[in-house]
C-alpha cells in the first residue's frame, strides 16, 4: 500500500505531467491560453487575479525552498533551525493568506457573475476544486501544525523523500508517519500535477518573458502557398456577357479545395 | 530603404449614407460566431459621437497607441515592456463587454406560438447572449446611429469645441465613418502582444492574430487606439479585422468594398519604405502627416521599381502600384487623410473627409452651398466643422483639413461650371494648384470610377505560387511541419460553453 501512494502514484503523476503536456502542445495549441474573462468582469478580476498571482509565485517559491534545500545546507550556511522556522512560517502565511484571498475572490467571480458562471467548463470547475483542496491542505499544514500546534519537521521527511523521487530511489516509510494532513497534501500535490496540462495552467509555460526583448513589431511571411489567382472581374463580364443565357457577372467561388491550408492563422 | 507593399483603403465619407451594408456583410463573413456575438470587425458610427466601443478615441483613458516620451523617443502610452508584464494578471485598460455593448438575441418563437384570440400582440423579449437571461437593450454597436444617442457632446473630438457648437438639431451636422483595422505601418498592436503572436505580413502588410500562438493576454486590445482587436470570450484569443486576406490574396476586395452601396472605398497597394517607418512616427505631432507620406515610395520612380524588382516582387505588383486609386488619393491629388494621425501607429486606411458638414452650415449660414464663393468663406469663417474635421484627420491642423475641402469643393464648382456652362473656371485651379486634367480626373476617380478602378489588387502571387510549385510542393509540408500534410491534427480540449 504505501509503496503504491508514496513511489508508483507519484512516478505515474510526473509521467502523465510531461506526456500531458508534450501531446497537449502537438496538438492544441489553439487551446493553449489563459483563457481571459476580464472582458465579462473586471471588478472582482482586478483585485483577485493580482492577489491569486503574486502569492501563487510566493508560495511555489516557499515549496522549492522547503523541499528542494536540504536542511544539512542552510544549517551549513549558517542558518538555525529556528530563523528557518520563522521564515518559513512567516512567509508562508503571508503569500499563503495572499493565495487564499486571491483564489476566494476568482472563486466567487464564477458564482456572482452570470457572465462568467456562463463560460465556466467543467474542467474549470474541477481546476477550481483542486486548487481550493490544495491550499486548504497547504495552509492548515501551516497555520494549525506549524504555527499553532506541536510544530511537523517535514524537511527531515516529507522533503527528503521528495527529493529521492528525482533521484530515483525513495523510501516510502518516510512518508509513513507524517500527520495526515502534510500526507494528503502531498499526494495531492502529485495528483494536481497530473491534471495540470489539461487545464488552462498550461498558460504559466507561456509566461511572455521573449517580449522583454524582442523588437517590438514583428514581420512574417505568409506560410504555405498562395491560393490560385482568380479571374479579374472584367474577364468575367466579358464571358458572361458573351454567354448566350446572358447572366450578369457571378463570379465563379472559390471552391473549398482551391483554399490552401493556412493553419497558423485562423482568424 | 527596405521596400516593402501594402495593401490600403480609402474612403470617400461623402459618399457614406450610413446603411451600415459593410457592417452586415463583415460579420456574416467573419464573427457570426459564438463568443464574437459582440465584435465588429466593420462598424459604422455617427460622427460626432462616442463611437464603438465607447469613447475610444479618448486615450487619457484606454492608453492606446503611442506617445513620444519626455527625451522625444517613442513609447506605448500604455507603458514599457516590464510595465506590461506587471499589467499582465489584471490589465488595467482593458475596455469590458459594457463599453461595447451585451448582444442579444430575441424570442421570435413567440410570434408565431401565441395562442390565437389575444387582445395584445405578442412581443418578443431580449434575452442576453451573455447570461441566456432576460434582459434590456441599453447600448449597441450603432447605437447613437444619425445622431440618436444623445451622446454627441461627449464626443472626445469636441473637447475644447463643445461650448463653440451648437447641438440643436437644425444647426449641428453629421456624417458617418465607417471604421475597419488600419493595418498599421508602425501598429501598438503587435508591439504590446507579449507573446509574439500578432505581427504584421511581409508581401502585403496585413496585421494578423496567430491564433495557434495567441495566449490570450489581451494586451493588443487596449494597446490599438482604434480599439479594432477583440477578445473572443469563447475562445480566449483575440481576433482582428483580417484584410480579408483569402480575398486579396485571389485578387478579390475586400467584402466591405465588394457589398459597399456607395461604393466609397479604394483599395490599392503602396510602396513603402520599412526603414523610415520608425523615424516617421517620432516627428512633432504636426508634421506627422507629412512624414508618413514621405513613408511611402512613388511607384513612378524608376529607382523605387527597380529596389521593388530587386526586392523580388512580381511585375504585376509595379503595374499595379502604379495603377493605385490609393496612390493618387493619398499622394497625388492629396485628398486622402489618415484617421487620428496623432497616435502615430501610421495607419492605412484614408479617408476622404466629407464636405457635407460645410455645406451644411454654409446652408444654415444662408450661403449658397452651390457657389464656390460661399463654400471657401464657410470654410474660412465657420471654423467648427473644419476644426473638428481637423481633430480628425490632422491631428487639429485645420489648414490641411481646410485646404483639402478646399479642393473638393473647387472640384465641384469647376465640374458644375464644365457641366452646366460650358465654361472651364481657370480661377478655381489657380486657388487649389491643380490642372484641368488633374481635377477632371480626380473627379472621375470620386464620383464614377468603376470596379477596377476603385479595386487595384494584383493577381494574387501568382508568380510566387508558381515558384513555390516548382520547389516539388510545400517545404513546410513535412512531419510535424505546419503545412498540409504530416503535422498533428489540431484539436480543442476545452470547447467553451454547452
Amino acid at each position: 500500500m504505501s509503496t503504491l501512494v508514496w513511489i508508483v502514484v507519484p512516478y505515474f503523476c510526473i509521467g502523465v505531467f510531461i506526456g500531458g503536456h508534450i501531446w497537449r502542445w502537438r496538438h492544441d495549441q489553439f487551446g493553449w491560453t489563459t483563457h481571459t474573462s476580464q472582458i465579462l468582469e473586471n471588478r472582482l478580476l482586478r483585485l483577485g487575479s493580482p492577489l491569486f498571482h503574486l502569492g501563487a509565485f510566493g508560495v511555489i517559491g516557499g515549496h522549492a525552498m522547503g523541499l528542494l534545500v536540504p536542511a544539512s545546507l542552510t544549517e551549513a550556511v549558517g542558518v538555525s533551525e529556528h530563523t528557518y522556522h520563522l521564515v518559513s512560517v512567516t512567509g508562508g502565511v503571508a503569500t499563503g493568506v495572499m493565495l487564499v484571498a486571491g483564489l476566494s475572490l476568482l472563486i466567487a467571480r464564477r458564482f456572482v457573475s452570470g457572465r462568467i458562471r456562463r463560460v465556466t467548463t467543467t474542467m474549470d470547475k474541477v481546476l477550481y476544486a483542486a486548487l481550493a483542496a490544495m491550499v486548504a491542505l497547504g495552509m492548515s499544514g501551516t497555520v494549525v501544525i506549524n504555527l499553532f500546534g506541536e510544530g511537523y519537521d517535514y524537511r527531515e521527511t516529507l522533503a527528503v523523500w521528495f527529493r529521492q523521487i528525482f533521484y530515483l530511489q525513495p523510501d516510502p516509510s518516510l512518508m509513513a508517519d507524517a500527520p495526515l494532513v502534510f500526507q494528503l497534501h502531498a499526494i495531492g500535490g502529485f495528483l494536481f500535477l497530473a491534471m495540470w496540462p489539461f487545464t488552462r495552467l498550461v498558460h504559466v509555460w507561456s509566461a511572455p518573458l521573449a517580449y522583454l526583448w524582442r523588437p517590438y513589431v514583428v514581420y512574417r511571411g505568409r506560410r504555405g502557398p498562395a491560393p490560385a489567382p482568380q479571374p479579374a472581374p472584367s474577364a468575367v463580364r466579358t464571358v458572361s456577357a458573351a454567354r448566350p443565357s446572358g447572366r450578369p457577372s457571378v463570379r465563379p467561388a472559390v471552391q473549398p479545395s482551391d483554399q490552401p491550408d493556412r493553419p497558423t492563422v485562423k482568424a | 530603404m527596405r521596400i516593402r507593399a501594402q495593401v490600403a483603403m480609402v474612403m470617400n465619407l461623402d459618399k457614406c449614407i450610413g446603411c451600415h451594408t459593410c457592417s452586415v456583410t463583415c460579420k456574416q463573413t467573419w464573427t457570426n460566431r459564438e463568443g464574437t456575438e459582440y465584435v465588429w470587425f466593420n462598424n459604422v458610427e455617427t460622427k460626432p459621437g462616442i463611437g464603438y466601443p465607447k469613447h475610444y478615441e479618448d486615450q487619457e483613458r484606454w492608453k492606446g497607441g503611442w506617445k513620444l516620451d519626455g527625451k522625444g523617443r517613442l513609447v506605448l502610452r500604455s507603458g514599457g515592456r516590464l510595465s506590461r508584464l506587471g499589467k499582465i494578471f489584471a490589465n488595467p485598460d482593458l475596455p469590458t463587454i459594457d463599453d461595447y455593448y451585451e448582444p442579444a438575441t430575441f424570442d421570435k418563437d413567440i410570434l408565431v406560438s401565441a395562442p390565437g384570440g389575444l387582445t395584445d400582440t405578442p412581443v418578443k423579449k431580449p434575452w442576453s447572449k451573455l447570461t441566456g437571461e432576460p434582459m434590456s437593450i441599453e447600448w449597441g454597436a450603432n447605437w447613437e446611429d444619425s445622431l440618436g444617442g444623445d451622446t454627441m457632446d461627449q464626443d472626445p473630438n469636441l473637447r475644447g469645441l463643445a461650448d463653440k457648437v451648437k447641438f440643436e438639431f437644425e444647426k449641428t451636422f453629421m456624417f458617418h465613418l465607417p471604421r475597419i483595422c488600419e493595418h498599421c505601418l508602425n501598429p501598438a498592436c503587435v508591439s504590446a502582444c507579449p507573446s509574439g503572436a500578432m505581427y504584421k505580413r511581409e508581401e502585403d502588410g496585413i496585421v494578423l492574430v496567430d491564433q495557434d500562438r495567441c495566449r490570450g493576454w489581451r494586451m493588443c486590445v487596449s494597446a490599438c487606439p482604434y480599439k479594432k482587436v477583440y477578445v473572443n470570450h469563447a475562445t480566449g484569443k483575440a481576433e482582428k479585422c483580417t484584410f480579408c486576406f483569402p480575398r486579396i490574396e485571389a485578387g478579390q476586395p475586400t467584402i466591405c468594398s465588394e457589398t459597399c452601396v456607395g461604393r466609397l472605398r479604394y483599395l490599392g497597394i503602396l510602396w513603402y519604405d520599412e526603414d523610415a517607418v520608425l523615424a516617421a512616427a517620432t516627428v512633432p505631432e504636426e508634421e506627422l502627416l507629412d512624414a508618413q507620406r514621405g513613408v511611402f515610395l512613388d511607384p513612378f520612380d524608376p529607382a523605387v521599381q527597380q529596389a521593388a524588382r530587386d526586392a523580388g516582387h512580381p511585375e504585376e505588383w509595379i503595374e499595379a502600384a502604379m495603377a493605385s486609386p490609393v496612390w493618387k488619393l493619398i499622394s497625388e491629388y492629396r485628398i486622402a487623410l489618415p484617421l487620428h494621425p496623432e497616435y502615430r501607429t501610421l495607419p492605412m486606411v484614408w479617408y476622404v473627409p466629407p464636405l457635407s458638414p460645410v455645406l451644411d452650415a454654409a446652408g444654415a449660414a444662408g450661403r449658397d452651398d452651390t457657389d464656390a464663393d460661399d463654400i471657401f468663406h464657410t470654410i474660412e469663417d465657420l471654423r467648427i466643422p473644419v476644426e473638428y474635421l481637423a481633430s480628425l484627420f490632422t491631428a487639429g491642423d485645420t489648414a490641411v483639413a481646410g485646404g483639402v475641402l478646399m479642393k473638393l469643393a473647387a472640384m465641384r464648382a469647376y465640374m458644375r461650371a464644365r457641366t452646366l456652362d460650358g465654361t472651364v473656371a481657370n480661377e478655381l485651379l489657380d486657388g487649389i494648384g491643380m490642372t484641368a486634367g488633374q481635377v477632371e480626373a480626380m473627379y472621375r476617380l470620386l464620383a464614377i470610377a468603376k470596379y477596377d478602378e476603385r479595386y487595384v489588387i494584383p493577381a494574387a502571387h501568382a508568380k510566387t505560387a508558381a515558384a513555390l510549385e516548382d520547389l516539388g510542393g510545400c517545404s513546410l509540408d513535412g512531419e510535424g511541419g505546419p503545412g498540409m500534410g504530416g503535422g498533428p491534427v489540431p484539436v480543442i480540449l476545452s470547447t467553451r460553453r454547452p
